[in-house]
């Protein structure tokens, strides 16, 4: 069964339709990329995987269970799910460490040693140890983000969703964020990525969804949506976002 | 101008004119600082209270506040003293009446502190508000539960958002303090003109209050701004460093 299973989603923000019965899956492992125009509701469909966009018809079933359903545990449920948002959101009045702490703490319930250590070694892995004590507004964006994504991995999610996470970088700073997305890709986490970063998507993305007015216009492989995207609205997208 | 008179017997009870005015800033603070607890709780409480989405949370809160900040204060001031003997329970309505100790003063308390909880909610409510949306979400992701997140994340960033108009609300309630004197409470406003009657210094003694009720709402000022420092949020936009 798929991890993360998309059946017919709709969404409407009273008479605006933001999704229109969208339908997909992704594999436990898979690196799936969203891209697709600005409005195209790529991060909306990205937010229904852990329930922060209620959905209001179709069926999405994340790790054998059903978010739609009021008798799901949310909390229980995102625990496991490791988000990462565009403009990094760690908490301003806590320092890193206690950023990464924090839901290890209140949510898994792991004394405040344990969870110290965890942070500690996923700080080094993200290259930021020497931050450890810093607080995020003195960190630069890159920093920041790669502090979020550190925090994201301290709960050890089954898998991560990525909602534009360089869109609000300098370029210089880009690619110290991919390199950790990258990395974390290659050994085997399940990722859903919104994102234009087609050079990611080329190297590590094992299917490619592009979305227009909120319809999965396309869901290809990566060799097939790079070589020959089908729909004439794809190739457009790709020619402006490829050649500039 | 000459405060010699100050150090006189007064011209009834016991004591110089000076006693009267430190048992009048005595009943400033007893009455401010008590309004204040309950101003500041309650009014944490509905201020939290109108940022969530539960309407049977968000509803009382509401009216709450729509009432008790649209009436003047000087008439709940009235209400709490004068009517609410009256519509209470017979037995409670007897003992606030004769039983209570000081009902002047608790009257002002409850007065003052549930008119300002009104205010006081409305500044933490905005508080919370003014954190974007996108935080809540990303304590959400990690899966902590809404409450944890007002515990987390919600209340320490809306607090510290608001300490300055929090700190305005504090001095007011000093100020604000004054207004129990029509129910007869012998707070300083209180004493001052009585002294002034027995006495026709007006000028100096009101003088003397005007310092005295600046020299509490300086300190008040120094107070919140020592804590202000204390929870600055290093590198955080609008703490100035």
């Amino acid at each position: 069964m798929a991890m993360i299973e998309f059946k017919n989603i709709s969404k409407w923000y009273g008479s605006f339709q933001v999704l229109k019965d969208c339908t997909t899956q992704v594999e436990k492992g898979e690196v799936i990329v969203v891209c697709g125009p600005s409005g195209s509701g790529k991060s909306t469909l990205i937010k229904c995987v852990n329930g922060l966009e209620p959905f209001q018809s179709g069926s999405l079933i994340v790790n054998g269970q059903s978010v739609g359903d009021k008798t799901t545990n949310l909390p229980q449920l995102r625990a496991k799910i490791g988000m990462v948002f565009q403009n990094f959101e760690l908490f301003p009045h806590m320092n890193v460490t206690a950023n990464l702490n924090l839901a290890q703490v209140k949510v898994l319930g792991r004394g405040v040693e344990e969870a110290t250590e965890k942070s500690r070694a996923l700080l080094t892995r993200v290259g930021l140890i020497d931050h450890a004590q810093k607080f995020p507004g003195q960190l630069s964006g890159g920093q920041q983000q790669r502090v979020a994504i550190a925090r994201a991995l301290a709960m050890d999610p089954i898998a991560m969703l990525f909602d534009e996470p360089t869109s609000a970088l300098d370029p210089e700073m880009i690619n110290e964020v991919l390199d950790v997305m990258v990395e974390l890709a290659q050994e085997g986490m399940t990722m859903m990525c919104v994102t234009h970063e087609m050079g990611f998507a080329r190297k590590v993305a094992h299917r490619v969804i592009f979305m227009d007015r909120g319809e999965i216009v396309e869901d290809a492989g990566k060799d097939d949506f790079f070589g020959t995207p089908r729909s004439e609205r794809a190739q457009q997208f790709l020619s402006k976002i490829l050649h500039h | 101008m000459d405060f010699g008179f100050l150090t006189q017997p007064a011209f009834s009870g016991g004591g110089t004119y000076l006693d009267w005015v430190f048992s009048g800033i005595k009943w400033t603070l007893l009455v401010s600082l008590c309004a204040w607890v309950i101003a500041f709780t309650l009014g944490s409480v509905l201020g939290v209270m109108r940022t969530t989405r539960v309407w049977w949370l968000n509803l009382p809160a509401t009216a709450y506040v729509e009432l008790f900040r649209n009436i003047p204060l000087l008439v709940q001031m009235f209400i709490w003293y004068f009517v609410v003997p009256e519509i209470v329970p017979k037995a409670l309505g007897t003992w606030m009446k004769q039983g209570m100790p000081m009902p002047e003063f608790w009257s002002a308390v409850l007065a003052l502190g549930f008119y300002t909880a009104s205010r006081v909610a409305e500044q933490v409510r905005s508080g919370i508000q003014s954190i974007p949306r996108g935080q809540t979400h990303a304590a959400l992701a990690t899966g902590l539960t809404m409450p944890q997140v007002y515990r987390h994340l919600l209340l320490p960033m809306g607090y510290r958002i608001v300490i300055p108009p929090l700190t305005s609300e504090f001095l007011t309630i000093f100020k604000n303090s004054s207004v129990a004197l029509t129910i007869g409470v012998l707070e300083l406003t209180a004493q001052a003109r009585t002294i002034s009657e027995y006495t026709f210094r007006t000028f100096e003694i009101f003088t003397l209050a005007t310092v005295v009720y600046v020299v509490i709402t300086m300190a008040v000022v120094v107070l919140m701004q020592l804590l202000e420092r204390r929870v600055r949020v290093p590198g955080y936009i609008g703490t100035g460093k």
